[in-house]
């Protein structure tokens, strides 16, 4: 599991060409932010230039991993030393988050431009914290110790929160200032937890601690430190209740970055801590995955419940994150058969990759609908089939990956997920699994039988900025294709090199 | 020689017309119309052509890794040809009356893109060459009659979409269910392969039965067999073209379909009898027969009528699988067609008396067979096809199924056919009296609830020559049903594949 984490030995050094793409991979997000930040960018063609050289970093370390395997550097400062790697899960995280900021990206202008004139003061912020939140993710998908992932998620959380405070709306406000509070209470947990460690073992290098770490009462008060401030960042049930508030009153791209990629940051980090940690707490494992199943049921019956659109997309969040917390007692048991482990591997990562793309689709077409008819509920979509018909088939699609209907990525992991669970005979996790998807059908088609009302009365509709729609169907297809072409993205997670 | 494009192309032109549509305006209905005849008629040649080339021994296959043990596979054979051309025959017809149908209403470009998916997923099933892939395009089936089902947007449609969602969606999660668990016992299970699951018989015994449970009872929901039976009715709000589509070629033949290929694809006959299922699975279709016939007696209203006559019909190719021996089999596969045909034919007659005269309720066709004498013809032939009548197609599966009732050592099957025969008479040859025998409005007796003067025929001629079209094959299918290349043979065809290897 550990070499599966890219957290083994490499066999070739990084060629000059691999260090610079990796400079450029974490450096230029940022840098763009700041670009666009003085810019203020109106035309696609130009954001999509300026991704460019970004984009191309992130092929070139795909085929350095694709033909070299394992990537690893060690740099010294100051006498701390950090380690960056890339494996299988690195790469495709960095792939995801490329493409799925780029979509962002794309998307600003356009709703800058139907923004008020207070929106289009702060779109100069919107850019510089977009460019600031993607070169810190990309950090966290390729740190490999401890310091750095508590920089990067540090940076992660403050630039989250600095987004979604910029809607200036007292909503807005309450709720950015209690997810500062939490994710500050998390970050607090985390450092306390990255102190015990290094003074018991005196390294933070993630692979080193996995070979030195004994189990005892250390480790066990520095897991659960590390792991409950994680777990808070990543929405876990029961720990998810600020995140609805968050969505409810953020601006669009904010919330697709959000829930596809910074709550999967801090799973991401988890999952990483508790190999390396305590790789044989069953147990612990064991709970985490009940807890999926009441968070799949519990976040289906919120969305199920939900007045508002946006709500609705939020809460299929927690229940979607459930999916991932049922797969985790399989990913830690060391005595499973070699395929049932291979299984909830590829179905863990896919539903990752697939969910994340999802939820962007969704929140845009979500975004689209609210800010065309001006209406935040559910109700106040009626009729939209008629005028809307192409966010309503984005999100259409993007629900295709949620509900796990084939074919989808969310089809095709959760056909690997329940090979890997009859395998082992986990009748619960199956229920839950398959309860999900009738749950997130029912809440999903509350949404298309509010739109097919054709007895509304007429509304105003307010014209979507080019491309906006056509933006959001992009990702929703990417799931769609992620699931009958899933073979090639899970090939790289077997560890690169030929 | 492979060509696994043709099987690609097929399921690619209806497609590729759906998302297409979607770009188009709502109001270029010429192009729209000329693109959905266009990819009708493509569709039909390519299917034609894999006729062609699997008469001549090629099984055109396309495949490609999804992940690790599973393919996706399009695989053009005997069984799923005939469901191929089936869909695309009477996918020609029903746009065609579709297009007549829907003038003027507003949404068509929604109508349209939808339609063709849903022919898209039809044509998927034919040709999928395993479990998973059926599985893809048996979902997505349901996705794309969601809208169409919905389509006129009342609180009535809403609600039968739901319901519709309701039974459809939780058996996708049964069948899902047991497709996966099929796939752990025996990792990937082609329909093609020629082992069986013979060698699991002595340590899986049960699970067999489980996983077979599983799978027909998922795809039995489909098929509209009691009790899970209850959307289809409801979905009668949907407009007439779709009701023809769901009842004739898409949803409740899918379903049907699947049973098929579970018997004698997946398990095999031999197996299957072996384990004792079928014996199961035809009493239920039994019932399903009997109790659709006598509910479709107690209905009122024409569409619903139709819509038990199909519950009681499409449970005919349950039963013909059921039996064992091949003349059972023939039974099943030639219904697979017949039924098809006529009930396309009465859904299409169904929606011109609605669309011509305003009518809904039986009572209300005093005399029609004056007034609209093509249609009502059209309407005569599919319900004495339907009783079973000669030489209408339903005639030659009543004579098979019988037969096969015999062979197969279960003659109280025979009990059900006359009775099930005489039902059919009891509620089918009332509405023949009242169309030709009756005096009605058409004789100066009232007014036609909601007339409208549609065409210089007896109605547009959109919807009068597809309706006369699909009479005139059911006609053909049973008048001609000892030449080659008829439903009949095809269906004999597939039958010496599978009881002679």
């Amino acid at each position: 599991m550990m070499t599966r984490l890219g957290l083994g030995e490499a066999t070739f050094a990084p060629l000059p060409a691999a260090d610079l793409a990796l400079l450029v991979a974490i450096v230029l997000p940022a840098l763009l932010g700041l670009l666009g930040a003085w810019l203020q960018p109106r035309r696609l063609v130009m954001v999509l230039l300026a991704a460019l050289p970004a984009l191309a970093a992130g092929v070139v370390l795909m085929l350095a991993y694709i033909d070299y395997g394992l990537l690893r550097w060690q740099l010294e400062w100051g006498g701390l030393f950090f380690q960056l790697r890339i494996g299988g899960p690195s790469i495709l995280l960095l792939t995801l988050t490329q493409l799925l900021g780029l979509t962002a990206a794309l998307y600003t202008p356009g709703l800058l431009s139907r923004g008020d004139g207070y929106m289009r003061r702060m779109g100069r912020y919107l850019w510089l914290l977009m460019g600031l939140l993607l070169s810190a993710l990309s950090l966290i998908w390729v740190a490999a110790d401890l310091l750095m992932l508590y920089f990067a998620l540090e940076l992660v959380s403050l630039t989250a929160v600095a987004m979604l405070l910029l809607p200036g709306k007292t909503k807005a406000l309450v709720a950015g200032m209690r997810y500062l509070l939490l994710a500050l209470v998390g970050s607090l947990a985390y450092l306390l937890g990255v102190a015990l460690v290094l003074g018991q073992w005196g390294t933070l290098d993630l692979a080193k601690l996995a070979q030195v770490v004994e189990p005892g009462p250390v480790v066990w008060v520095a897991a659960a430190l590390l792991g409950a401030g994680l777990a808070l960042k990543a929405a876990l049930f029961p720990l998810h209740a600020w995140l609805e508030p968050v969505h409810a009153s953020a601006w669009t791209p904010v919330s697709a970055l959000h829930a596809a990629l910074v709550i999967k940051a801090s799973l991401f980090i988890l999952l990483q801590l508790w190999l390396v940690l305590v790789p044989d707490a069953l147990f612990l494992s064991r709970l985490v995955g009940l807890l999926g199943v009441i968070a799949v049921v519990w976040g289906g019956l919120l969305a199920w419940r939900a007045v508002e659109l946006k709500s609705l997309v939020a809460f299929s969040t927690v229940a979607q994150l459930g999916y991932l917390m049922l797969v985790f007692p399989l990913l830690l048991d060391t005595s499973l058969p070699a395929l049932a482990k291979t299984q909830a591997w590829e179905g863990f990562w896919l539903q990752l990759g697939g969910h994340a793309l999802a939820k962007t689709a969704m929140f845009m077409a979500a975004g689209n609908l609210v800010l065309a008819t001006g209406e935040t509920t559910l109700a106040g979509l009626a009729g939209t089939s008629r005028r809307m018909p192409l966010s309503l088939l984005t999100f259409g699609v993007a629900s295709v990956t949620l509900i796990g209907l084939p074919p989808s990525a969310g089809f095709t992991a959760k056909w690997l997920l329940l090979q890997a669970m009859l395998d082992q005979q986990l009748w619960l996790p199956i229920a839950a699994l398959l309860t999900g998807t009738l749950l997130t059908a029912t809440y999903i088609f509350r949404v298309f039988r509010y739109s097919f009302d054709e007895t509304a009365p007429q509304q105003q509709y307010r014209p979507l900025a080019p491309g906006m729609d056509v933006l959001a169907l992009l990702p929703a297809l990417a799931g769609l294709g992620l699931g009958l072409f899933a073979h090639a993205p899970l090939v790289l997670l077997q560890g690169g090199g030929q | 020689m492979n060509a696994g494009w043709l099987p690609l192309a097929a399921l690619g032109a209806s497609l590729l017309a759906g998302v297409v549509i979607f770009q188009l305006p709502e109001n270029a209905w010429r192009l729209r119309a000329s693109l959905n005849l266009g990819a009708a008629l493509i569709k039909l040649t390519l299917v034609g052509v894999m006729l062609f080339r699997l008469e001549n021994g090629y099984n055109d296959v396309f495949s490609f890794q999804v992940v690790g043990n599973v393919d996706f596979v399009l695989r053009v054979d005997d069984l799923g040809i005939m469901f191929a051309g089936l869909s695309s025959l009477l996918w020609l017809c029903t746009t065609l009356y579709a297009i007549g149908y829907l003038e003027d209403s507003p949404n068509r470009k929604r109508f349209f893109g939808f339609f063709s998916l849903c022919v898209a997923s039809t044509t998927g099933i034919a040709l999928a060459g395993n479990l998973f892939t059926f599985l893809i395009f048996y979902e997505m089936l349901t996705l794309s009659t969601y809208p169409l089902v919905v389509h006129r947007g009342t609180a009535k449609a809403l609600d039968a979409g739901r319901v519709y969602l309701r039974y459809t969606l939780s058996a996708g999660v049964v069948l899902l269910l047991g497709v996966v668990m099929l796939y752990s016992l025996t990792g990937e299970q082609s329909f093609a392969s020629q082992r069986g699951l013979e060698h699991y018989l002595e340590d899986h015994r049960a699970l067999l039965i489980v996983i077979f449970a599983l799978l027909v009872g998922g795809l039995s929901v489909k098929a509209a067999m009691v009790p899970l039976h209850g959307w289809l009715p409801r979905a009668m709000v949907a407009p007439a073209p779709v009701s023809a589509l769901l009842h004739a070629v898409a949803v409740v033949k899918a379903g049907a379909f699947g049973i098929l290929r579970v018997i004698y694809d997946v398990y095999g006959i031999e197996l299957s009898y072996e384990l004792g299922v079928t014996a199961f699975l035809a009493v239920a279709a039994s019932i399903t027969i009997l109790y659709g016939s006598l509910r479709a007696v107690a209905q009122q209203e024409l569409k619903p009528r139709l819509a038990y006559s199909t519950i009681s019909q499409v449970s005919y190719i349950v039963l013909g699988a059921s039996l064992f021996g091949p003349l059972g089999t023939i039974a099943a596969m030639t219904h697979l067609l017949h039924q098809g045909l006529m009930k396309v034919t009465l859904f299409f007659c169904a929606g011109n008396y609605a669309e011509e005269l305003g009518i809904h309720r039986i009572d209300e066709l005093d005399g029609a067979g004056r007034r609209m004498p093509l249609t009502s013809l059209a309407f005569t032939v599919g319900a004495l096809g339907m009783i079973g009548l000669p030489p209408i197609a339903g005639f030659v599966t009543k004579w098979y199924l019988g037969m096969g009732a015999v062979q197969a050592g279960m003659p109280w099957v025979i009990g059900v056919l006359v009775l099930s025969s005489l039902l059919n008479a009891i509620y089918f040859l009332p509405i023949l009296h009242r169309l030709w025998f009756r005096f009605g409005p058409a004789h100066g007796h009232g007014d036609w609830p909601d007339e409208h003067r549609l065409g210089r025929l007896e109605t547009s001629a959109w919807l009068l020559w597809p309706t006369m079209a699909t009479a005139l094959f059911s006609v053909l299918a049973g008048l001609l049903a000892g030449m080659p290349m008829s439903p009949l043979d095809w269906a004999s065809q597939v039958v010496r594949g599978e009881y002679l290897p």
